[in-house]
């Protein structure tokens, strides 16, 4: 069937969800972007995937507005002023996440929620009702898991307000991190997070001092975690996310040395100028960066975006080439991985596109949670799921990746429901994970509705639903449905 | 470590003789329900009692025959091993432990060893917590008591007959030991496994509540439903409780005094 009649005629898709297939499929009935035969072969191939990004792009991928400017100035161009109470500050945030562009029509980013709302908490039980609105509002308007909230990592009202509304609203939207520093965020608001995440799969823990200290050296004094487990600057964003896709490369190669020496160098190559091109018409034909109020009034700058260089499958591709070895068992195998990262990252390091500035237009290198269709693929570098070794063993073995993925890398553990009696001992697991240098860390509980699938959340309860044959609210809730059988995101392994 | 010391030297020689080691049942690297936070369980092998619902009969024979290698080349559990080398074992998960639960078997039966393994622990950074039966007169071991961060004690049964039936030995030093570290503030949990028919577990449970009042202590009481997963064939068969006793038994600690109930 013509694949617009088919968008239109689909009785599992709501309006919303009809009228994004609809705007993609028009995207995609161009062919703007002048790709070369040998990219286009790896695209054919599945090694370079550009996750459903369009065509023609005519919005960054992730836009991370600076909501602290907006709060401050307001928008000229939405008619909002600064507001001067909790309950303006809400509204304000909902009309301008109404307008923040991506490729699913949801913000990817909603800001550092505690900071943003601390200054207008007076009164508490009118903060909690006011947030309260404010988090159902955003489940039930932003149909679209990928979208992510930031507290810490100080304490504050707002934030344990947020937490707390969380586990009681129990949604899968928004996304959900703490920023965590252990000098910073004091002992039991941490406990409270980790004692949320048993109950409602979020927040997930980010290492403040590792994304602080990167994002530093690039020149930012600030950062936010949005989508899936992306670090960006704030005021900017990301032009694209590309993703190589390892375990399909795994047969081009003969051996490792062969890999190393010939097989990655010229698939990042490849990758690098696929995403040159998708960058240089966003910047260059789209008008974008000419005709946004977000751009006008600074709440995106162009010199604050980048571009992501993710690739998945990096398990499957050393167990092709490490001689019989295990990816997150054995050294020999660890070695090989971390030769094939470190290689990837002095490529993507050496190169330079000619129409970014941030980071001199250096990408930044980003461990992509893979997409529902991916089968026998896992993750970024994540060990597979059925192979998973001894809890704090898994950390030790996955840390040594993360220092490589500013843009973002992160590891997901499920644990036995009878953990929730003891959210202290999550809580000492995830500063384990982040002293010995993870950057991300995600639990939840095995028995709970919302689960993290693979970087985003969706309620089971919704993946039932759609296995009835009826439409879902949230557009992720296909994705997680997919994944769950083809990648078994529910058969990880019960920690105790 | 492949040679198996005599007990003189497992209990412990004059200074400068062979370093003190134990028997160790097994190690676990982490664990959430073994006391507050995350912690390594280190289980002792040989236990005293003989309890109908043990879930652990394993740990239970003091000599285990001479540790050999599995299968797969490594060396078999239980194993002779020094505090030291327990410690290193779970050192290199140092990062995500808040602190080690000695259990076992009965940590009790390798006092000299508990308590050497305790000081080195928490010189090492890590408090251990004491699991115990409460078989060992712990008020006659006070370097153990020191070196402790605290003590989750078993009260099978308040009455000494029951108890007898119940795990073939009495519970004087039980009972004493629940006056004496609930009066000290040694005492972190106190637990009961329910299991019906086999005591009188509301008087067990009132009695308990009411010594916890007595000597001031904040510790919880936790109590336990039997399961019959892990024991051996002649007790599977016994009824788990109902959650209405569970209910009624936890109404029962908390209006005899007991500070916190847990029911599990």
């Amino acid at each position: 069937m013509n694949p617009i009649l088919a968008t239109i005629e689909d009785r599992a898709l709501t309006y919303q969800q009809k009228l994004a297939g609809l705007a993609r499929l028009a995207e995609n009935s161009l062919s703007v972007l002048t790709v070369t035969p040998e990219a286009q072969a790896y695209r054919d191939a599945g090694v370079i995937c550009d996750l459903f990004e369009g065509e023609a792009p005519y919005r960054p991928r992730y836009i991370v507005p600076d909501y602290e400017r907006f709060i401050k100035q307001g928008s000229a161009f939405l008619g909002v002023a600064p507001p001067t109470d909790i309950w303006e500050a809400t509204a304000a945030l909902l009309i301008l996440y109404r307008h923040v562009p991506s490729i699913t029509t949801f913000p990817v980013y909603l800001g550092d929620l505690d900071a943003l709302l601390e200054p207008f908490v007076r009164d508490e039980a009118e903060a909690r009702k006011a947030i309260g609105l404010f988090l159902l509002q955003i489940d039930r308007t932003i149909n679209d898991s990928f979208c992510h909230a930031d507290i810490g990592p100080r304490e504050t009202q707002a934030g344990r307000l947020i937490l707390e509304l969380s586990r009681e609203q129990k949604n899968a939207v928004p996304n959900l991190t703490l920023k965590y520093d252990p000098e910073l965020t004091p002992e039991p608001f941490a406990e409270l997070a980790a004692a949320t995440a048993l109950e409602v799969a979020k927040p997930s823990f980010a290492s403040h001092r590792i994304f602080g200290a990167d994002f530093r050296a690039m020149g930012f004094d600030d950062y936010a975690i949005v989508s899936c487990y992306n670090g960006l600057p704030k005021g900017g964003g990301s032009a694209t996310l590309v993703r190589l896709n390892l375990a399909r490369l795994a047969p081009y190669a003969k051996d490792a040395e062969d890999l190393l020496a010939r097989v990655l160098p010229e698939a990042a190559r490849l990758q690098l100028g696929y995403m040159d091109e998708r960058v240089r018409f966003l910047v260059r034909e789209s008008g974008f960066f000419e005709s946004s109020f977000l751009v006008k009034e600074g709440l995106v700058r162009a010199d604050r975006v980048t571009g992501m260089f993710g690739l998945v499958g990096l398990a499957e591709l050393v167990n092709a080439h490490a001689g019989g070895k295990r990816f997150g068992h054995d050294d020999e195998a660890e070695a090989l991985g971390l030769r094939i990262i470190e290689s990837l990252s002095e490529l993507v390091r050496d190169h330079s596109c000619p129409y970014l500035t941030m980071n001199e237009g250096r990408y930044l290198m980003h461990a992509q949670v893979g997409i529902d269709s991916d089968s026998g693929i896992s993750p970024g570098c994540r060990i597979p799921i059925g192979d998973e070794p001894e809890l704090p063993e898994h950390i030790l073995r996955s840390a040594p990746y993360h220092a490589f993925f500013p843009s973002g890398i992160g590891d997901v553990f499920a644990f036995e429901p009878t953990a929730k009696a003891n959210p202290r001992q999550l809580l000492d697991i995830a500063k384990g994970a982040l002293a010995s240098g993870l950057r991300y860390f995600s639990a939840y509980a095995a028995d709970a509705d919302v689960v993290r699938i693979t970087g985003y959340l969706v309620k089971r309860s919704e993946i039932e639903r759609m296995n009835r044959g009826e439409a879902s609210l949230q557009d992720t809730t296909a994705l997680g449905r997919n994944a769950v059988n083809n990648l078994g995101v529910l058969e990880r392994r019960i920690r105790s | 470590m492949a040679d198996t010391p005599d007990a003189t030297a497992a209990q412990g020689g004059p200074a400068g003789e062979a370093p003190l080691r134990g028997r160790i049942a097994k190690i676990l690297n982490t664990s959430a329900v073994d006391g507050p936070g995350n912690r390594a369980v280190i289980f002792l092998q040989g236990c005293s009692f003989d309890c109908a619902y043990c879930h652990n009969p394993e740990t239970r024979p003091a000599i285990t025959a001479k540790p050999g290698l599995r299968p797969d080349g490594k060396e078999a559990w239980p194993r002779w091993m020094t505090s030291g080398q327990v410690l290193s074992s779970v050192g290199r998960y140092r990062a995500f432990l808040r602190g080690i639960t000695v259990t076992g078997g009965e940590c009790g039966e390798q006092p000299e060893f508990l308590q050497e393994l305790l000081r080195d622990a928490r010189a090492a950074g890590l408090p251990g917590l004491v699991d115990t039966n409460g078989s060992l007169d712990y008020e006659a071991w006070p370097g153990i008591v020191a070196a402790a961060e605290g003590f989750m004690l078993d009260l099978k049964a308040w009455d000494t007959d029951e108890h007898r039936a119940l795990t073939g030995a009495g519970n004087a030093s039980v009972l004493k030991n629940l006056d004496f570290l609930a009066a000290s503030g040694a005492l972190y949990e106190l637990r009961t496994v329910i299991a019906p028919g086999l005591f009188d577990a509301e008087a067990t449970v009132r009695n308990a509540s009411e010594a916890l009042a007595r000597a001031g202590s904040k510790a919880r009481y936790k109590l336990i439903r039997f399961r019959p997963q892990g024991v051996r064939a002649a007790w599977r068969s016994l009824p788990p409780p109902d959650d209405a006793l569970m209910e009624r038994l936890s109404a029962l600690a908390a209006d005899s005094g007991a500070a916190e109930v847990v029911v599990v």
